[in-house]
Formats: C-alpha cells, structure tokens, sequence
C-alpha cells in the first residue's frame, strides 16, 4: 500500500464547502412544506429532470477531480516520507490509462497512426517518410490495421448490449421502489406508472436519460482503453481526457465567479432601485464607469498584476498545482468584479418597478423596516431575472476564460480548461489537412454542460413561480 | 347588417378546447348600437375579438357564422379580411394610453388607414385628417396632427383612437369599454361624441361594457352575455323597466344607490364558473336565487316575452323587488358624531421637478396644495374627484408614505407630520389602507396567511406563532374567506377574494381609521356589492372610520357620511352626502354630478358638459383653478383662489357664487 498525502487546494475546499451548503438546503427544503412543494414540482418536469440527470453527471466528475493529494515516494525505512510533486485528484487515479498513454503528437480519433509523417529508421539503416505507428491507439489490433472499424463496431455493440442490461437492472431496480411506494394503484406496476409518467417524480425521464447516457458512456470509456476516441493533441495526450479535466475548471470558473458576482449585482441592485436618491447616483456612477473601461483591459491589469506577485513569492507555493490554483481562483475574482454590472442595472429597473406596487406601499404603511421589505417583497420578485441571468452567465463565463486565454491572460498554462483546448485547437484550425477534434469535443461538451443549465433553471424558475403552478 | 350566428370560440389550451364564447347569436341594424353587457371573463372580448378575426394566438372560432351585409366573414382569406378591418368594421380599445404608438405622430397613425383604405396621400390626406380631428372635437387640429401620443392627454388619445376608427369609413364601430379608463366628465364627452357620429353616418355599433349607466346612455338594445352565452336580449325600453333573466335583475339590485342606503345590496354569491369548469345545465344556476331543479339538468332555450325582448331562462316569476328582504344594516350616522378623530389642516404635498445634471428644483407639483378633513370615529367621509386631482396623495400623506412639504395632521391628539421611528411606527396601528387594484396590492409570493400577520410582526402584536396562526383564521372568517384560504398564494383568488385579503390585512393592526383607495373601481358590479357589503358589516362590528377615496357617485351616495369634493389638490366643497349630493354648490360638483351615467331610462338629459380636461397640477390655473372650465366664471375667478364659504354647519363651497 503506498501511502499518501491529502492536498486541499482552495477551490476543492470552495466546492466542498458549495456540497455542504447545498445539503444544508436540501435539509432545510425538506423540513419548510411550501419549498418542499416547490421542489417537487421541479422532480415533475421532466425536461427538468433530464437536464439536472446530466448536470449531476457533470458535477460528479467534477467532484471526482476535486479530491487531491500527493502520492508518497518510494524511500528508505525510517527517512522521512517524502511526497511526488505531483499533485493528482482521484479522477486522474480513475483515468489512469488515460492520462499514461500520451502519443508523439496530433493523431484522429480511433487513429491507428499518427497524423503527421515522420522518419522513420528501418532495421536495414535506411528511413522511410511515413505516418508512424501509434504507441497506443489501436495497438492490440497488430498488423490488422485496417479493421479498426470492424473492432470498434464490433466492441461498442457488445458494451453497449451490457450497458443496457446494467440499465434494465437498473430501471427493474426503480420501478419496484416506486411500485412498493404506493399501494393504493394495485392495477399498475410500478413500471407501468413509470412509462405512463403517472407518479410524481419525473422517473421516465430520468430513466431515458439515464439509459441515453448509458449506452454513449460506457461504450466510449470502454474502446477508451484501446484507441483514442477523441483524438490526441499537439503533445500526445488524449483529448477525452483533457475533456474530463476541463469539467472542474469550467464548473469552477462558472460557480466561484457566480458567487462573487452574485451577492454584489443583488445588493447594489436592489438598493439603488429602492433607495433611491444619492445611494442611486452612486450606484449607478460606479457601474456606468466600470462598464465604460474596457473588459479585456482591466482583466488584463489585473491578472498581469496578480502573476507578478505570484511570481514573487515562490515561497507560498508547494507545488505547481497550488500556484495555478491560485491563479484560477484569482481569474474567478476578478471576472466577478467586473462581470456584475449587467445583472445590476437589471435588477435596479426591476426593482425601481416593484417598489411602486402596492403590496410594498402596504408593507410601509404597516412600518415594515426596509430590509424587511427588500428580503421579504423584492427579492423573491426578482429570483427569475436573478436565475435566468446567472445560467446566460455561465455559459458567458466559460466563454470569458477561453476568450481570456487567447490572450494570454486566462488560466495557468498547465492547467487543463475548455479555453486552453480551445485556444490550442484555434492554433490547428488554419493547418491542411485540419485537426478538429479538440475543438469539437470541447464544443460538443460546453454545449451540453450549457444546455442542461438553462432547462434545468427553467425548471426551476417555473416551479418557484407561484402563479404557474 | 351584421349577422352573428351560434359563433363558438375558444381557447387551446394544451389539447383541451376552452370555451370561451358558446353559440351566442345576435344581429346589429344600421345606425343601431346593441351593447353587450356582462362582468369581466364572461366572453364580451373574445366576441370582439372573433368579430374582427382578431383572437390571440390561441383562440380559435370553432362554429357559427359571421355576416356582414350578408358576406361571410369567417371565410374570408386573411387577405380579404385586412381590408374588412378598418375599412368596414373598425374597433376602438379601452385603454387610449397603449392603443396608440408612442413614437409615431398622431397623423402618421391616422394616414395609415387613409393609406390602406382610402388610397389618400399627401395633402388630400392631410385635408382628410385634418376633417377627421374636427369631427371628433380636436381643436387646434393642424397643430395637433405633427403632435405624438404623450402630448394628449387620456380624453385625448381616446379621440384621436376614434378618429382613426372613423378614418376607413366603418358601417360598423366596435367600441370595446371605449371610457372605462376615462374620468367621468370626459366619459360624458366622448360618449357623446360617439352618439353623435353615430347618428350623423348612421353607422353600427357594438359596444361592450359593463356599466349600466353607459347602456342606458348609449345602446338601443342590450344583450347581456354570461359566461360565454347570451342570456337575455332586450331593447332598452323593456330592458330598464322589465329586466327578467335573474342575472340581469341581480346586477341592477348591486348596484349601490343613495335609495339603497343602509341597506345591504344584493350580491350574486359565487363568481362565473371558470372556461374549464362550465357547468352542465343553465350556467347561472349555482349562483341563482331562483334555481330549480330543471336548471341543472339542461340549459334553457330562448322564450320570448315581448316582441323584443327574448332571454334563457326557465324561471317565469315576476320581477320580485328581491331588495326588499334584505336586512338593515346599519349606518355611521346612528353614530353620534364626537369630537374628529383625525384632523387634518391645510396639509400640503409639493412634489419638486428636478431637472439638469445637478438636479436643481426647477418647479413644484402641487399635488395637494391645502387640505382640510375631519374624520369622527366610526364615520366615512368620501374624498370625490377626477384622475390627477390629487385624493390618493392625501391617503398616503396620511399614512405619511410620501413626505408633506406642509401642514399637520393629527390623529387622537398627537400631530403625525414630522414623527419618526417609533412612534410613527405605533401611530400607524390606528390607520390601515386598502388599495385600488387587488392584483398589485398583494405580494404574488407570499402566501395568503403570512401576507395578513405581515402588520402584526411589523407593529409587534400577537408575537407568538400560535395566537398569530388563530388571529389570522379569525380575521379570514371576518371577511369571508375559508381558514384553509391562509396556506393559499394570492394569484389563487378572485378579485373580490383579493380585495378581502387586503382588508383583512389591514384590519390585522385592529385600526380605527381605513383609508380606502378606490377599493371597487376594478372590480365588477356584483363583486363591488359584495365588498361595500364587507365595509358596512365591518363598521358596524368595529365601529372603524373609512375614508373612502372614490370617483363612484354611486358609491359616495350608499356608504358615505360626509362628503368632500376634490379638484387640483384641494377641496371645493365639503359637507355632509346630504347636502353635497342633493344640493350642490360648487359648478364643479355639480358637473360631475350630471356627468355620471344613469342606469335608468329616466336619466336627466341635459347634462352640464365641462370643456377640456383637468389642468397640470405642476401648473394650475390662476385664480380659481376651476375657472378655465366653469361654465359661470367670472373676472373674480380668474384673479384670486375663493375663500371657503359657510352653506350650513357642515357644509362649506370654496366659490364666488355662494354668498
């Protein structure tokens, strides 16, 4: 057994600080009957609960990446242990074959061969200009290159046979839970209810999600151990893996910077709308001379600021992870700063309407304190703009970080995100024949991680508005 | 000419088909005006709507036809029926504010019916237009045409909407509550003008509202539509004097009347069964007071009782005054009246008009501009006036939500103006508001129970959850909702249930004075009943003042005490309802005495008109700020404001007339 040595970065303990946050809501929904109700109504949409199945997909590997330590080096007995200076996570440890198996360069997806032609020195002392063989990809097929189809096929249909029986059991497995869970409806089985879409948990679409995902993923992680599905990259390492990697970051980079935004929109928002007067003028001074510096600009100064001081204590820094973390963290800050006057201005003409309603004059007329009736009045009126805005914004954000490492200035260069993938694939774009699989698979991936956000906050939105339960 | 025949149209709604209009038939002659009378959600729009093949997005017309001059309408290409529109029935809106567009010029909008249907350009249209301004009593029109919405004011705008109605030369008008959102005097105006170009071009016209007053004022024969279905039509004459569908008998016992006072109106209990929930049989029946068995089980066919007058309805009893029964209630003037209880002096509220980057005053709105009142406990004094003339300030002056720029206001002896924190705080127990409009004046995402203790924990009563919970339920059952109701969200109400909330919100700080801002005016007639009901029931139980804040005659004339006449931000006249209401002496008063529709056939014709509209208050006339519209101004007028003179013990006129 080799030992080890946990290492908790600040974003790990930012996300899981964000779980148990979020445990302690989902406490605290499950002892208030009318958030309870709400929730509910977001487990009956089934678009909803479609999205959240792959949203929680996401957020698993993502939580996976976020448990990190060191591995302890082989010494002698009785010094003292000494620690790789690596710093890996448990999905790394899962994705080991992955992670390991680099080849030279650029190489297609289910390529046997690399993509560009080297010399190579044959046996007699003479070279040969060929694509050379791949270390990995494709290497138990032998000589039997041209089969690679034929073998892929052949292996996927057979995973795939064996996710949908996992699947079946599965579903078997749920629908006597929902059958045993009630015992009014004899006539039905639990399956039964559940294809008809009769209980109240959207389990159809949970199932058919889940069965969809099933039948792509395992296929994929299983001919994942014998080609590179998605390709390899300019240094060889492979791009379903990268993909994995990138998931933290962009989870990371869309909730922290949301964090820090979020509180400051809400509040400037809020309060200049309903206060008025001077506190308005501020507000609205400060946020009209922020918006008017250009964005790229001031993040730049920031981050290039940031890196010097970086770069001048060394000494804080134990490992290379922890530096790049940092800088992460640090890029997340800053976009919050400047990324929150959009959502206040909007929130400010929100509330400049809301506070002329009625039901506010009524709470005045009672003495109800003013924060009293900004907690209680205006802000659940304005949770839908609030959660409509924050999912635009996630996906933005995700933008902001590839646009920001374009230039330079975005996350550590050894740090693996949907913007270094793309940014290095923008590289490749312009090259003949074209190498597009990095800029696909980060896109395929952004899409869908964007697209199950905004119908899961739909969702939600929909089930916290009173007036369209 | 037009020929509506067994149209049925509904909404789609997922897969399932509201209904929202059921077979009604009916035909409109030239020169004729047949109003379509009924309370809110009964299907009066969507018959305009599906007239002009205008529904929204959802709404389908699934049977029936429509014939103008005896052309099929419903068959017409979208094509064809763009030049229907317009040209040959054209409609005017309820809401002048958003039926224009505010960024073109108002000639610009009228020369785009020219345009399409008269192929008029240029300066023959500009001629045209110029006609058609004059026509509906724009002065000033070459002026006028180059102006964009704002610069109108709300009668305005209503004008110009007619104007552009009558651009295509319409044979038939739909008015569609054409002076819901106008103040009485300019509702006096545009009706009459609407009767007018009726009579001169012998157009048709079908008018959609639901005020009796108006009906008597304008229609010729009425149909009144529940639920999607006619129920009984009848020309004017039959309809004012031999009113015999039970609905139609109800609405007029609702209506609140000076003949009615002390009296509890007759309500119509319940509310119109919702498009997914009609019941089978006759639709009225579970609101009826003449129900019978037969009712439920199959809706009646149309009988007819005199040549004009037909209806649906199996109940053949007599009109039966079912006033009569009702029991007293009693009234604030039993109250012996003490000392006032809130006493308001020349109280003042100048709104500043800030303008340039420093935001220097560059003028004032005098939107009250010297204020007297005196409430005495368990009395109601009404503050009547139009749109603009300041009476919703007042309330909220008093309850100091906006700040007064001068003037006092006490309340059982300690002078609210210029209190702070905690002490204003527990002054505001004594005085409580209910809002106008129930759908804005409660909070959609707080449930009904914690928007009523929302007044306690704020003023720190009943702080423990328990007694809270109890008080809650008491207060409910005290304006007539279920217990169950405090676990519900408001949007789950009806408006009368609505305005009951907010009432029993505000009687949660068990105040002795209510200020009621406009309590009914969204509300329809027999919901209103129910509400005056409530307030009376309450005062009597209590013994809480209201200030009633109103534009309703009716209403001033059944519930009030004391009556104070409002115009520009200040009072006219003030008395008791009596003596304001019986013998007014104010021009302005009586003015808008006469300009209040009738719902009877015997209504005074000869109306006192005013000219114009109320004046800016940022900017009011000098002198007697009525002047400029005062039919019996004189040179004292125009120089100095009136003092206040003494008719009686209680009754004062601010005019040069008396005395």
């Amino acid at each position: 057994m080799m030992g080890f040595q946990v290492v908790v970065l600040w974003s790990d303990m930012l996300i899981w600080l964000l779980v148990a946050a979020g445990i302690g809501v989902g406490v605290l929904v499950a002892k208030t009957p009318p958030l309870l109700a709400a929730w509910r109504r977001v487990g009956a949409n089934r678009v909803g609960m479609a999205s959240a199945t792959v949203l929680l997909a996401f957020i698993a590997i993502g939580l996976l990446d976020s448990l990190h330590f060191r591995l302890q080096l082989d010494g002698k007995p009785g010094q003292k242990a000494s620690y790789a200076i690596e710093v890996l996570s448990v999905l790394d440890v899962l994705a080991a074959p992955l992670r390991l198996r680099n080849e030279k360069t650029y190489s297609e997806p289910f390529a046997t061969r690399l993509y560009a032609k080297e010399t190579i020195d044959l046996p007699g002392g003479e070279t040969l200009r060929d694509y050379p063989r791949l270390k990995h990809g494709g290497r138990h097929l032998g000589e039997r290159e041209g089969e690679v189809a034929a073998d892929a096929g052949m292996t996927a249909f057979r995973v795939g046979v064996l996710a949908l029986l996992g699947w079946l059991a599965l579903a078997t497995a749920v629908s006597a839970l929902v059958g045993r869970g009630d015992t009014v409806a004899v006539d039905a089985s639990g399956w039964q209810k559940i294809w008809r879409g009769e209980n109240a948990f959207a389990w159809n679409a949970v199932l058919l999600t889940l069965g969809l995902m099933l039948l792509i993923v395992v296929p994929l992680f299983w001919l994942a151990g014998q080609y590179h599905v998605f390709g390899t990259d300019k240094v060889g390492q492979d791009v379903l893996y990268q993909v994995l990697k990138s998931v933290r970051t962009g989870l990371i980079i869309g909730l922290v910077t949301t964090l820090v935004m979020l509180p400051m929109a809400v509040l400037l928002g809020i309060v200049a709308g309903y206060f008025r007067g001077w506190i308005d003028d501020m507000i609205q001074y400060i946020y009209t001379v922020l918006n008017s510096i250009p964005g790229v600009l001031l993040i730049a100064a920031a981050v290039l600021m940031m890196q010097v001081v970086i770069d001048t204590h060394p000494q804080w820094f134990s490992t290379a992870a922890e530096r790049a973390d940092l800088r992460l963290l640090a890029l997340c800050f800053i976009l919050g700063i400047t990324s929150w006057t959009g959502l206040c201005r909007l929130l400010r003409g929100e509330t400049l309407k809301l506070r002329e309603l009625e039901y506010i004059q009524a709470a005045q007329a009672f003495g109800v304190s003013s924060w009293r009736i900004v907690v209680r009045h205006i802000l659940p009126n304005l949770m839908h703009i609030v959660i409509i805005a924050l999912v635009m914004d996630f996906s933005g954000l995700v933008l902001a970080e590839a646009v920001l490492s374009y230039v330079g200035i975005g996350v550590d260069p050894t740090m693996i995100s949907f913007g270094t993938m793309i940014n290095s694939a923008r590289m490749e774009l312009g090259r003949e024949p074209v190498v597009w699989w990095s800029l696909a698979a980060a896109f395929t991936t952004m899409f869908i991680l964007v697209l199950a956000a905004n119908l899961f906050a739909d969702a939600v939105r929909d089930a916290f508005d009173p007036r369209a339960a | 000419m037009l020929e509506v025949t067994k149209l049925r149209l509904g909404f789609a709604a997922g897969k399932k088909m509201l209904v929202a209009v059921d077979g009604i038939s009916f035909a409109i002659s030239k020169g004729e005006t047949f109003a379509l009378l009924g309370e809110s959600g009964c299907g009066k729009s969507a018959t305009a709507q599906g007239i002009m093949r205008l529904l929204p997005a959802a709404g389908r017309i699934t049977g029936g036809s429509i014939k103008l001059e005896g052309g099929e309408l419903l068959t017409l290409a979208e094509a064809d029926m763009r030049q229907v529109r317009g040209a040959r029935i054209a409609m005017i809106f309820q809401e002048p504010a958003t039926s224009l567009n505010p960024v073109l010029t108002v000639g610009v909008q009228i020369g785009e019916v020219l345009d399409r249907h008269c192929d008029l350009r240029g300066e023959p249209a500009r001629q045209r237009m110029l006609e058609l301004l004059r026509q509906v009593g724009i002065a000033d029109p070459e002026r006028r045409l180059d102006e964009y919405p704002f610069q109108f004011s709300g009668g305005m705008k209503q004008r110009v909407m007619i104007a552009i109605a009558l651009a295509g030369e319409p044979d038939l008008l739909i008015a569609d509550e054409p002076t819901t959102a106008l103040d009485v005097t300019v509702q006096a105006q545009i009706l009459d003008l609407l009767a007018q170009l009726q009579r001169e071009r012998g157009m048709g016209m079908l008018l959609i509202t639901h005020d009796l007053g108006v009906v008597a004022k304008m229609a010729h024969r009425i149909g009144v539509m529940y639920a999607g279905e006619l129920v009984e039509v009848a020309d004017r004459e039959e309809f004012f004097t031999r009113p015999q569908h039970p609905y139609t008998q109800a609405l007029f016992a609702a209506l609140p009347e000076v003949s009615r006072r002390g009296m509890a109106l007759t309500t119509i209990p319940g509310q119109v069964p919702s498009l997914a929930a009609m019941p089978a049989g006759c639709r009225f029946a579970d609101r009826c007071a003449h129900v019978m068995p037969v009712c439920r089980e199959s809706a009646p066919d149309w009988r007819s009782v005199a040549a004009s007058h037909a209806l649906r309805c199996y109940w053949s009893g007599g009109a039966t005054a079912t006033a009569d029964n009702t029991p007293r209630i009693g009234l604030g003037h039993l109250i012996p009246e003490m000392a006032p209880f809130l006493d308001v002096v020349d109280l003042k509220v100048h709104f500043p008009i800030r303008r340039g980057i420093l935001q220097r005053t560059v003028g004032q709105v005098l939107a009250v501009d010297g204020v007297s009142l005196a409430i005495s406990a368990g009395r109601t004094l009404a503050l009547v006036g139009e749109s603009g003339c300041g009476k919703t300030t007042v309330g909220k002056a008093l309850l100091q939500l906006v700040n007064t720029t001068s003037g006092s206001v006490r309340l059982g002896g300690s002078e609210l103006v210029g209190m702070q924190g905690k002490r204003l705080r527990a002054a505001r127990r004594h005085m409580q508001m209910v809002f106008q409009d129930p759908f804005a004046s409660l909070n959609p995402r707080l449930r009904v129970g914690e928007i009523i203790a929302e007044g306690m924990s704020a003023l720190g009563l009943e702080s423990d959850g328990a007694t809270r919970g109890r008080a809650v339920a008491a207060l409910l059952k005290q304006v007539g909702l279920p217990d169950e109701a405090a676990g519900r969200y408001p949007h789950e109400f009806s408006g009368g249930q609505r305005q009951r909330i907010a009432i029993a919100r505000a009687l949660a700080v068990q105040p002795e004075l209510l200020i009621c801002d406009e309590p009914t005016s969204a509300l329809d007639v027999s919901v209103q009943a129910q509400i005056l009901n409530l307030l009376k029931k309450l005062q009597e139980e209590l013994g809480v003042a209201y200030l009633f804040i109103t534009h309703n005659f009716a209403v001033v004339e059944y519930l009030a005490n004391d009556v104070a006449v409002m115009y520009l931000g200040r009072i006219v006249e003030r008395g008791s309802a009596q003596e304001v209401l019986r013998s007014p002496k104010h021009p302005y008063t009586q003015a808008l005495l006469s300009a209040v529709p009738v719902p009877r056939l015997d209504a005074p014709s000869a109306a006192i008109r005013l000219p114009g509209e109320t004046p800016s208050p940022a900017n009011p006339p000098a002198g007697c700020h009525f002047h400029p519209r005062c039919p019996q101004a004189m040179d004292v007028c125009r120089q100095r404001y009136p003092e206040s003179t003494g008719v009686s013990a209680t009754h004062t006129v601010n005019c040069y007339l008396v005395g």
